[in-house]
């Protein structure tokens, strides 16, 4: 019997009686990180990367959840678990599992590039790499993270002086707060919607970032005009855009590598800035873990895991229930 | 090439009328003349003949990747655009100073007499040299198609605004086949020589589809109503004791239709008309089908011209004893027409003049309509009576009152991803009619439903493929779409027998199973 199993209830471990990042409730859950198509609601006990605790009770409610830290081990039944970071969000970890001697990872979300915000991607040793895709194709090559930084801030700083508001759009966990990590301060006041605020709240006890004020209902226009505004993307077209004033809108994600999808998505400004691997990361990803296995869950996965196979590795494709961020829902977090 | 790459970004990167025009206005005015006349050239789709073929430039470009040309193909597939794939792969080596657009493109000019391996060479150096976007661009140059979204009308504002002349003068100078190979900004744009405009036609005047209270609000004494013809619009121009004959796309027909060279001998030097060319057999207006066939062919035979003659119904005229008559009311225009058709018509004489008829209710009007079929017409045209020849697409004078669509249900079997703004998404569809208890295909669509739509029957695709074949997937008869379309004919090019045109969806019919979509024989039934 294989150490992980692909079930309909999620990833198994039939040795030690846990699940990994299910999609059904389970008994014991271990969690790489917090977005909702990894951590789901219904388990009786969750286990996961201490600074993902306070993320997924702020999501999940009053749960059961135990935290760990990077690098310590918990034994189940002889099988031992342990968390490296991913990259992927504060929070994100990979998870490590070893039974006598044979060691699999499964490496939720992750990107190799270094945010500002979660503990850089740490390659680990192993015999099976379970590994995302998202975009597992070549044409997808981030540039560095700085100059898009500094694309967004020089958008801003242009916007402020138009006494245009900059409307800047993301996923709530971990992008808006890469964003805002970056965003230069002096350029003016940043703005915050309620979905994101929150979540910035809840990581501001281990990451310092920019001063952030929430928009309430009576926050004067005036107020926000010209200042820059962090949001959820489905808050383009509601009414409550309608009080930022005249506006520049920009989004962030690594779709927007993607010249149809910048048209479609009818933003001003587009960034591409991902929390995923490209196809560069991951290739060095899994040549770094010297693993003889990989598993492709999401993303692009038949087409990557036939380059894998041509290029010497054991590798297939498992279908699982993790919404892979696509074009279209990457909207909708 | 820098700034104008710069400027496709900027026009790529505003979803706002005012500020794509105010880019575009501030290009033509601080770019070096040659460079602002190729852009507005590849604006309006005047660019270099390809000078390599798409294979090619796919095969290198998967090299300098170092990719499968299988990991190339479907990579292509999923971006949807040849000249954007290319680009997100091949990365940029050396840094320098692009040459200017008009540089680029002599290069690219002179660069199809030269040998493969000397295409391949530049080709791979002017890659590796560019910006990400840049390339893009490049690339689009390179394999023409230069859609991004800039009419052709937005464009002519823009360049109105920076030299300072009047918008329709400009669409008037920008007429006809020119390349900035062979004329220069100031001669085209700012000083025309009269005498080398003989050959110039006007900008054509359409006309929007009729809205819906039009009746309601217009009193019918006003409109003078013709048939609709369905066949190829033209402008006829005999100037200098020569003609010229143009299509709605500015392309120089004169040489496909030979029959209409007697007219130069038969109409007065300086005249200008506009009419429909249509297959004429026998004294009856023929298929559209049939006039497509000739202007397929490179060369017009005598056997071609005997098997699918033609005429040009005349309904407008715009330059008369060599003045520009445009500003003139319709029917002074249409008066003046009749009178000219009277003096030059005979049996042998490829012309005859749309009907203009006058009706004393919108009643009457429908009815008229309803006998479209039988005359061979798409529809109607309803022409204000006072309206002068304007410039391009104008509401408010002319509105074309097309007859309704025939429709029919058809299940949905396989689907394409789309291009440009639909990337990614499956939007490109293939419909099939029963035959016994086999789908047969009948059309293929892609245009009629929603975004909110797409993204549904995109999911459905994604989760019901039954097989790949390339870009296009075979998906599971469940969905049953009701497709209208204008016309019909025989076909033998077609598995189904049978060509319809211009098919789109009208509907999703969510209450329909695939069991009640139509049979093959029903469309049958609508061959006239």
């Amino acid at each position: 019997m294989p150490l992980l199993e692909f079930t309909s209830k999620g990833i198994y471990c039939a040795q030690a009686d846990v699940y990994l990042d299910p999609w059904r409730g389970v008994d014991r859950a271990v969690i790489s990180h917090g977005h909702s198509d990894h951590a789901r609601w219904g388990s009786k006990h969750y286990i996961t990367q201490e600074i993902n605790v306070p993320v997924i009770q702020h999501r999940l409610g009053n749960i059961s959840v135990t935290g760990k830290k990077y690098g310590e081990p918990f034994t189940v039944n002889g099988v031992q678990f342990s968390f490296y970071p991913a990259g992927h969000v504060p929070g994100s970890a990979q998870i490590r599992v070893e039974y006598k001697g044979e060691v699999w990872v499964f490496t939720g979300d992750y990107k190799t590039q270094s945010d500002g915000i979660s503990n850089p991607f740490e390659p680990v040793k192993c015999n099976t790499f379970i590994t995302e895709c998202t975009f597992g194709l070549p044409v997808f090559q981030w540039e560095e993270p700085i100059k898009i930084h500094n694309r967004i801030n020089h958008w801003w700083a242009q916007n402020q002086n138009e006494k245009t508001t900059s409307l800047l759009m993301g996923y709530s966990l971990g992008k808006i707060q890469r964003l805002l990590k970056h965003l230069d301060p002096s350029i003016g006041r940043i703005f915050t919607h309620g979905a994101t605020e929150q979540m910035t709240q809840v990581l501001r006890q281990f990451i310092d970032f920019p001063e952030t004020e929430l928009i309430t209902r009576e926050t004067p226009k005036k107020e926000i005009e010209g200042n820059l505004v962090l949001a959820p993307p489905a808050v383009l077209g509601s009414p409550w855009v309608k009080k930022l004033g005249r506006l520049s809108t920009g989004y962030a994600s690594g779709w927007m590598a993607f010249r149809g999808a910048r048209r479609r998505r009818a933003v001003d400004r587009a960034f591409v800035l991902s929390d995923h691997a490209d196809w560069n990361g991951l290739l060095s990803a899994i040549k770094a873990t010297g693993c003889e296995n990989v598993i492709t869950t999401h993303g692009y996965t038949d087409l990557f895991a036939k380059y894998l196979q041509e290029n010497g590795w054991n590798a297939r494709t498992q279908k699982t229930q993790y919404e892979t961020e696509t074009l279209e829902t990457a909207t909708t977090e | 090439m820098r700034r104008f790459a710069a400027l496709i970004e900027q026009l790529d990167s505003t979803n706002k009328t005012n500020q794509k025009v105010a880019s575009l206005t501030q290009y033509f005015q601080e770019a070096p003349k040659e460079d602002a006349l190729w852009a507005v050239a590849l604006l309006s789709h005047r660019r270099p003949s390809r000078p390599v073929t798409t294979t090619l430039m796919r095969s290198w470009a998967a090299e300098l990747a170092d990719l499968p040309e299988w990991l190339f193909e479907e990579s292509y597939h999923i971006v949807g655009d040849l000249a954007e794939t290319i680009a997100l792969l091949v990365k940029q080596e050396t840094k320098g100073v692009p040459p200017s657009l008009s540089q680029c493109i002599l290069e690219i000019i002179n660069l199809k007499s030269k040998e493969v391996a000397e295409k391949k060479q530049y080709i791979l150096k002017r890659w590796q040299s560019l910006t990400n976007f840049e390339r893009f661009v490049f690339n689009k140059i390179l394999t023409g198609g230069f859609r991004i979204g800039i009419s052709q009308k937005l464009m002519t504002r823009a360049l109105s605004k920076a030299v300072d002349i009047d918008e329709n003068i400009l669409a008037h100078r920008l007429m006809g086949q020119w390349s900035p190979q062979t004329t220069t900004f100031d001669e085209i744009l700012l000083n025309p020589n009269p005498e080398d405009q003989i050959s110039q036609p006007y900008p054509f005047f359409l006309a929007y589809a009729l809205e819906d209270d039009f009746q309601e609000k217009q009193n019918v004494a006003n409109w003078h109503i013709e048939h609709k013809w369905d066949g190829m619009r033209a402008q006829l121009i005999v100037r200098g004791g020569k003609h010229f004959l143009w299509s709605r796309g500015e392309e120089l027909i004169t040489d496909k239709f030979p029959e209409l060279d007697m007219l130069v001998d038969i109409l007065p030097d300086g005249t200008v008309v506009d009419g429909e060319l249509l297959p004429f057999k026998n004294g009856v207006i023929g298929d559209f089908n049939a006039l497509q066939k000739r202007i397929g062919r490179k060369t017009v035979s005598q056997k071609l011209q005997n098997d699918i003659p033609i005429m040009l119904m005349l309904y407008d005229i715009l330059e008369w004893e060599g003045k520009d008559i445009r500003e003139l009311p319709l029917s002074k225009r249409q008066h003046l027409l009749a009178g000219l058709y009277h003096q030059v018509k005979g049996a042998s004489v490829p012309l005859r003049i749309s009907e203009v008829f006058q009706f004393s209710s919108w009643e009457k009007v429908a009815m008229e309509r309803q006998k479209a079929t039988k005359k061979r017409s798409e529809g109607l045209m309803l022409k204000h009576k006072n309206s002068p020849y304007e410039v391009g697409r104008k509401k408010g004078n002319w509105w074309k009152w097309k007859s309704d669509p025939k429709t029919i249900d058809a299940v949905l079997t396989y689907a394409m991803r789309g291009h440009g703004r639909r990337t990614n998404l499956y939007t490109d569809y293939t419909f099939a009619l029963w035959q016994e208890d086999q789908l047969v295909t009948f059309a293929k669509a892609y245009s009629g439903l929603t975004d909110a739509e797409i993204k549904k029957v995109d999911q459905f695709v994604k989760q019901n493929t039954l097989e790949r074949f390339g870009p296009v997937r075979q998906v599971k008869a469940e969905l049953v779409f009701e497709i209208a379309f204008e016309g019909i004919a025989p076909s033998p090019r077609h598995k189904s027998g049978v060509a319809v045109r211009f098919p789109r969806i009208l509907r999703w019919r969510h209450d329909k199973k695939i069991t009640d979509a139509n049979r093959l024989e029903d469309l049958k039934q609508l061959l006239p």
